[in-house]
């Protein structure tokens, strides 16, 4: 590869990183807001930022304790929404194969957004690169944005106000533009939205991503044979 | 006591569940339908969190601002419009439609 290719994919993946971890900053407000609000202390706050570090699966847990819901359910739906990581990190591991210790470090980093980039680059060959950039960029500034958002309440007011809600579903379609080229990842990928939304009333929050996802992966299977 | 005993349980179970795809053993992994899964699942459930995130707001559908922001950004990455614009475009579009 040369050097001048190298370097353009090098500044193409560290804009994208940084798009996708400001984009983000708005959610890490919010939720450092909601969590102070559902009378979580800031050390619970940051620790769930830091280690459990799953924005939809953190929402879930402080959004329902706020509301009053149990823990059972809050902590469930919360580990419902973190299965879609596991399924993720085999990609991951598939594409990057690491070994010992590095297995645990990248599983902490492996979410929708990482997962995102480093498919998105694996065919350019820097996927490792799109995986490492990105977890930077978001771990960092969705830790950053947690704790100002817990000290200092949501000063940006809610990401719909903002039109940030959209960001992460923007950022991922373009992401995912290279692997829809053809008539059937389309057919794929807008059939596994139209289950996900279809159960969407009728499970918890978080199962309609994986009934989606799985049945669109399984349908895609019993195509092809 | 109980809310720390739920925020820990939700970090180390959240922990495991991404842990557990780095240690499937690798020859499970080679075989050519486990290929195609893999391929194939990130795309599915990144639509399937796209149409989720879009068109639901719990357990209820909606049609909403995020709707016109999508539209957007669907029509930009058509035509092969750079990344930024892309995502600075489809909420630009969707504060506007929530404005309205």
């Amino acid at each position: 590869m040369s050097d001048a290719s190298r370097r353009t994919a090098e500044r193409r993946i560290r804009n994208r990183a940084l798009t996708i971890g400001v984009s983000i900053t708005p959610f890490g407000l919010s939720f450092g807001a909601v969590s102070v609000e559902a009378h979580l202390s800031l050390i619970q706050v940051c620790l769930l930022s830091l280690v459990l570090f799953s924005g939809a699966s953190q929402f879930a847990l402080v959004s329902i304790i706020g509301a009053g819901g149990s823990y059972l359910s809050a902590v469930g739906t919360a580990l419902l929404l973190g299965v879609r990581n596991g399924l993720y990190a085999a990609r991951i591991n598939a594409l990057l194969r690491p070994t010992g210790w590095r297995r645990f470090v990248m599983a902490e980093f492996t979410i929708d957004e990482t997962t995102a980039m480093a498919v998105s680059e694996s065919r350019s060959g820097h996927p490792a690169r799109a995986f490492w950039y990105t977890a930077l960029s978001v771990y960092v500034l969705w830790n950053v944005s947690t704790v100002v958002g817990a000290l200092v309440g949501n000063a940006l007011g809610s990401p719909a106000t903002t039109g940030l809600d959209v960001a992460g579903p923007a950022a991922f379609i373009a992401l995912l533009a290279p692997r829809l080229t053809t008539a059937r990842m389309r057919l794929v990928a807008l059939g596994s939205g139209a289950i996900a939304l279809v159960t969407v009333p009728f499970v918890p929050i978080g199962a309609p991503i994986l009934i989606g996802g799985l049945t669109a992966v399984a349908l895609l299977l019993v195509v092809d044979r | 006591m109980k809310l720390w005993l739920a925020v820990l349980i939700a970090c180390a179970g959240c922990a495991v569940l991404k842990l557990a795809g780095f240690v499937v053993p690798s020859r499970l992994l080679e075989s050519s339908v486990a290929r195609r899964i893999l391929d194939a699942l990130p795309v599915t459930l990144l639509s399937a969190l796209i149409a989720v995130s879009v068109f639901a707001t719990g357990n209820h559908l909606t049609l909403d601002s995020r709707a016109a922001g999508l539209a957007v950004a669907l029509i930009l990455v058509a035509i092969r419009a750079p990344f930024l614009v892309v995502v600075v475009a489809a909420c630009a579009t969707a504060a506007g439609a929530h404005a309205l």
